[in-house]
């Protein structure tokens, strides 16, 4: 607010391209966002540029260095890592979008109606949210995959039951704001349906602060699934993911370390770009106490 | 702030307890194996009778009544693998351990994850900024799994000065803390410097360095208070998470923990060694939460208990 | 600008460690051989253990970690040779065998005591004997002992009095065993765990003599009347035992002490041993063979060890049902290559069951053939160029080996059949069920040696047999087996060359290698011999001062 453009205010600007504007001057979240989109680009259609299929082995290979063949070498059983690196890249991006999805249906939706209702209902639903934040959510997670076999779909299914909450709390606090202003108050007088107001007039609107928990919670589960393939609880090979690569790449960090540099640098390079993103958008949006 | 807290305990923990068992109980009753499910394929006849012996052969309600009985005894039951303890012997041993490990790992986050975030928030935009918030960055992007034998093979085994594995003599708490608290040290550098930007940018710090107040002053007395109520938020769940155990942690370093119990005991079907641990640390989760509120509150005025 | 501070930070963190740790290597492999140095010199040897013990009692554990520590704490009737693992005389000095080789005689020693001084007894071996087949004691390996005369129908409670099972006390320190039918690896076996006597005294001061999981194990508590005693367990930590003062043969006992440790990341264990927390490890990570191989072959120890890896197939199942899709699918793995490019520690590729000289027995039969045929056996099965095949699944349970193996091999059926197979990796638990229930195409599944001769390997696939896994049933098998057990000499293993054709013939399993021991063990352990059994007897093993 230091230096408003009057001008274009007057011409009736709209909040989100104020946020734009303000979002574009901020160099390391523009960096963040770019480097985002070519990672992304990297993973979709670097498998088809590779000769190699992700899980074509050569055990007469090994594990090389990388090479002109090879960029960034092969793996224990001679698959080119660079195809599994990319490859690995799409699942991890799927399970982090995939898990957040499931985070943000179920966390904005709950929110929203808790916010919108108050009183009673609100205060046992989040009674309700209390009482599951105060589980072991990890340990439940790995409960799951441990005790009823990994499965992709468990899986993001299993992140998107943890992180959900937050979300909720954050969208509850947004809507309690929201709905003591005159806009929702002139809907309720016109006799619009509450679900009609909670779907069309309040969720929209508590975009901000949530834009920015997701970016925030997509890399806290790529890190949970790093985890979780380390335990051996990740995806089923010899489909390859972020965190299988970069478990396998820590097994064998002293031996061949091109196994642990490359996926560890995509994986810190793809969270550093969620982050820097993150915090741009918090600043541009003026989000305050989203997350952290 | 005792009926508060009283309030808190009888409506949120008791019935979070009791949802985290029931939960548990059939979680852990539906997977498929069994804790004699080995190589060596007992008889029926065996199978029975070891069923017998544990109760397990009693119709699956019972056994939930039966547990939550002994459970609101505080006797959380036998262990299947380690056959000779007691659930309750076996956490009162690893708990310590685990507890020790926190601890340490949370001093290395405050002090160096506060500290730098501070040291960042002063000079926004320099090399002291950017500096340390780089290093957190890479804290929060190293997953344990490599920052651990990455430290291992440096200070352990090149430079040999600490044990490689173990929970023995005093340095052998080094590494373990850093690998742990390192995540954390980073989150808190990130919150402590947004906080300290928050407050610093206030009027009345302003004020205060108008009046000519030393600048140290400014900082650890009047904004040190107010910018570090994020991180002390954040730090709530996070000390839960830290005591309570760290599966990679502990087996990286070979340390007697609860994370390795709570593992293990999920891949040896060893039941009430599984619930009794989950219970356990679902009961310190709240007990961490609670404080931090108790915390939060004494910290801003303004915050009314209960709200 | 910003970007490239943080990212190349990031790099260089990652690499200068990375290649510190590999200049420590090959700096100290320059000048002499890497020897890592032994954290204290207090005459204690370190073990790697793999994993935490069930538990300590002979009687209620199931694994070769037990057997580690057990052979410290107790002694058999017979112990074995370090190297060659003949039977030597333990807590019995000596024995006759009546000349049906039914009935075995055994004079204990009159120095043998337990850890508390008392004399061991043969009531006490009666009693330890008693103890295992109790059917209340509901133990698991119950069924080594059936071997004994009537001790099956007592296990399973169709006698109740013990007296009629073939263990009599014919003096305090004469103990005489009759047989169901000879048994030619009976003495060998005695060094088994669960042959060990336990303590009468102790045993019924902790519980019945069927009570599961009394205190009669913990330190303090554990008597027992091996060259060792127990002196702390600390759960996920360490078992400590240190030598026995009342042991018979103390004089020979040369270390002062013996450590296990749970290590259960290979990882951590070869760390460990780099930096002289640990003697011995359990095994060796893959990925570092090659390093130990070329740059420290004096700390590394590959010997022949009696196991062997296979898959069981599915065949109550299409399309394993078809000995042709069996026998494709066998003759396509290139076991040479698995045991060369990923194994890596001279394994050896099986083409039958029993490992290659177990107690003086080889198969004849083996599985031959080529990929041209297996291509012909796929087409004739219905699935020519792998066109049609149903869905299948390979079970394996959790371990980076199990991996990488099923990972090579799936591809070989893909590129020499043009077979589509999916992997499916579960938790040991988890895994055990399925293959229980036969819920798998293909599964995977390794036996090692209980004792010293075929029939540990070959009684697995008898019909309903508790390891069998497959659905396969033969009666001609079952009868070579049956066979096998009644006779002995060259018509008991003529019996099992039966069996192992059969195997061969019908193949309800794809042999894939035959094990190697593949650790580390620091130079300073002396008496650390190779044998089949990967056993050590402690008493014989001395630690080098420097």
């Amino acid at each position: 607010m230091s230096t408003p453009d009057t001008d274009e205010l007057e011409k009736g600007t709209s909040l989100g391209h104020d946020a734009w504007l303000r979002l574009r001057k901020n160099r390391l979240a523009v960096a963040g966002g770019l480097l985002l989109v070519a990672i992304a680009l990297l993973c979709l259609i670097g498998p088809a540029l590779s000769p190699y299929g992700y899980e074509a082995d050569n055990l007469q290979l090994g594990a090389a260095p990388p090479s002109l063949s090879h960029w960034m070498g092969t793996d224990y059983n001679g698959r080119d890592l660079f195809t599994r690196v990319m490859v690995g890249g799409r699942v991890s991006f799927a399970v982090g979008l995939a898990a957040t999805a499931v985070s943000l249906l179920i966390g904005v939706l709950y929110g929203a109606i808790a916010g919108y209702l108050g009183g009673r209902t609100d205060m046992l639903l989040m009674r309700i949210v209390d009482i599951l934040y105060a589980l072991p959510f990890t340990i439940f997670v790995i409960l799951l995959l441990t005790l009823f076999g990994r499965n992709f779909v468990l899986l993001f299914v299993a992140i998107g039951a943890v992180e959900w909450l937050t979300m909720a709390r954050i969208v509850r606090g947004q809507v309690m704001g929201l709905k003591k202003q005159e806009f929702v108050e002139a809907c309720v007088a016109i006799g619009m349906s509450r679900r009609r107001i909670i779907l069309r007039h309040l969720v929209p609107n508590t975009l901000g602060p949530v834009v920015v928990y997701v970016t925030l919670t997509v890399p806290s589960v790529m890190l949970l699934e790093a985890f979780l393939s380390f335990l051996g609880l990740g995806v089923q090979p010899p489909m390859s993911s972020w965190g299988i690569l970069i478990g396998d790449g820590a097994r064998a960090m002293e031996v061949n370390p091109w196994l642990l540099v490359f996926p560890g640098l995509l994986f810190s390079l793809t969270l550093f770009a969620l982050n820097a993103l993150g915090d741009g958008l918090r600043d541009a949006l003026d989000v305050r106490g989203a997350k952290d | 702030m005792l009926k508060f807290i009283l309030r808190r305990l009888f409506f949120e923990a008791l019935p979070t307890l009791f949802v985290i068992a029931t939960l548990t109980f059939f979680m852990v009753r539906l997977a498929p194996g069994g804790p004699f499910s080995r190589e060596k394929q007992v008889s029926a006849e065996v199978q029975r009778r070891l069923d017998a012996y544990y109760g397990l052969d009693k119709p699956l309600v019972v056994q939930y009544g039966r547990y939550l009985a002994n459970v609101a005894r505080g006797d959380l039951g036998p262990s299947f693998k380690h056959a000779t303890e007691s659930v309750n012997s076996l956490i009162a041993r690893a708990f310590p351990v685990s507890l020790e490990l926190g601890l340490w790992a949370l001093l290395f986050a405050i002090v160096t994850g506060i500290g730098a975030g501070i040291v960042a928030s002063l000079r926004p935009n320099t090399w002291t900024d950017a500096g340390p918030m780089t290093l957190a960055m890479a804290g929060i992007c190293l997953p344990s799994f490599v920052l651990g034998p990455l430290l291992l093979l440096l200070f352990g085994l090149t430079l040999g000065w600490v044990n490689v594995a173990g929970w023995n003599t005093a340095g052998d708490r080094i590494l373990p803390a850093i690998t742990l608290g390192a995540g954390y040290a980073a989150y808190l550098a990130r919150l402590t410097r947004a906080g300290m930007r928050d407050i610093l940018s206030q009027d009345f710090i302003r004020t205060a360095r108008a009046k000519g107040l030393s600048p140290t002053r400014v900082i650890l007395v009047h904004a040190l208070k107010g910018g570090l109520l994020p991180s002390v938020s954040f730090l709530g769940p996070a000390v839960a998470g830290l005591i309570t155990g760290t599966f990679v942690v502990e087996s990286i370093f070979q340390i007697p923990g609860l994370g390795q119990i709570i593992v293990n005991a999920a891949f040896n079907r060893d039941y009430f060694l599984i619930l009794g641990a989950v219970v356990f640390i679902g009961f310190v989760m709240i007990v961490m939460n609670l404080l931090v509120d108790v915390a939060q509150a004494l910290m801003n005025p303004r915050l009314r208990l209960g709200e | 600008m910003n970007t490239a501070v943080r990212l190349s930070s990031l790099i260089l963190i990652c690499l200068v460690a990375v290649s510190c740790g590999r200049q420590g290597g090959s700096s100290a492999s320059a000048d002499k051989p890497f020897v890592p140095k032994p954290e204290k010199n207090d005459n204690v040897l370190r073990l790697g253990n793999g994993d935490e013990p069930q538990a300590l009692d002979p009687h209620l554990v199931a694994g070769v970690m037990e057997q580690n520590i057990l052979m410290s704490l107790l002694e058999g009737l017979t112990i074995e040779d370090p190297k060659t693992l003949q039977p030597l005389p333990g807590a019995a000095e000596r024995w006759e065998i009546s000349p049906d080789e039914t009935v075995y005689t055994f004079h204990l020693r009159e120095n043998g005591k337990w850890s508390n001084g008392d004399p061991v007894t043969a009531e006490d071996f009666r009693f330890s004997f008693e103890r295992l087949l109790s059917p209340n004691l509901a133990a698991e390996y119950a069924y080594m002992l059936h071997i004994i005369k009537n001790a099956k129908a007592f296990n399973e409670g169709r006698i109740k009095n013990f007296d009629e099972v073939g263990v009599k006390v014919k003096g305090e320190r004469t103990l005489e065993i009759t047989l169901e039918a000879p048994t030619a690896y009976f003495l060998a076996v005695q060094s088994h765990f669960c042959f060990f006597p336990v303590h009468k005294a102790t045993i019924l001061k902790y519980g019945r003599i069927d009570q599961r999981d009394t205190d009669w194990t913990k330190p303090g508590n554990f008597v027992g009347n091996g060259a060792f005693q127990l002196v702390d367990w600390k759960v996920n930590e360490v078992i400590r035992v240190r030598p026995n003062p009342h042991y018979w043969d103390a004089a020979t006992v040369k270390l002062s002490g013996i450590e296990f440790y749970p290590v259960k990341q290979a990882e951590t264990e070869e760390r460990m041993f780099r930096g002289g927390q640990l003697d011995c490890t359990s095994t060796l990570p893959l990925p570092k063979l090659d390093t130990y191989k070329k740059e420290y072959p004096h700390l590394l120890r590959s010997d022949p060890y009696l196991a062997t890896g296979y898959y069981l197939f599915n065949v109550t199942k299409k399309p394993f049902d078809d000995v042709r899709v069996r026998r494709a699918f066998a003759l396509t793995v290139n076991r040479q290559l698995i045991c060369d490019r990923i194994l890596k520690g001279g394994q050896m590729p099986a083409f039958f069951l029993t490992p290659p000289d177990t107690a003086g027995f080889t198969s004849r039969a083996a599985l031959t053939g080529s990929l041209h045929e297996a291509r012909k056996l796929l087409a004739e099965a219905g699935y020519p160029g792998g066109q049609g095949f149903p869905d299948v699944e390979l079970l394996y349970n959790t371990s980076e080996n199990h991996r990488i193996i099923a990972e090579a091999i799936q591809q070989m059926w893909h590129r020499d059949l043009g077979v589509r197979v999916s992997l499916v990796n579960q938790e040991w638990k988890a895994y055990m069920d399925t293959r229980r229930k036969l819920g798998f195409g293909l599964c995977r599944a390794g036996w090692t040696a209980d004792y010293n001769d075929p029939m540990t390997f070959l009684d697995l696939f008898v019909t309903d047999g508790g390891n069998n896994n497959t659905g396969w049933s033969s009666p001609a098998y079952d009868q070579a087996i049956a066979e096998a057990r009644r006779t002995s000499g060259s018509t008991r293993l003529e019996a099992f060359q039966k069996a192992e054709a059969i195997l061969a013939a019908e193949l309800p399993i794809l042999t894939l290698y035959h094990y190697r021991t593949v650790d580390l063990v620091h130079p300073r352990v002396q008496g650390w011999y190779p044998n089949q059994l990967d056993h050590h007897p402690y008493k014989f093993v001395s630690l080098k001062a420097d």
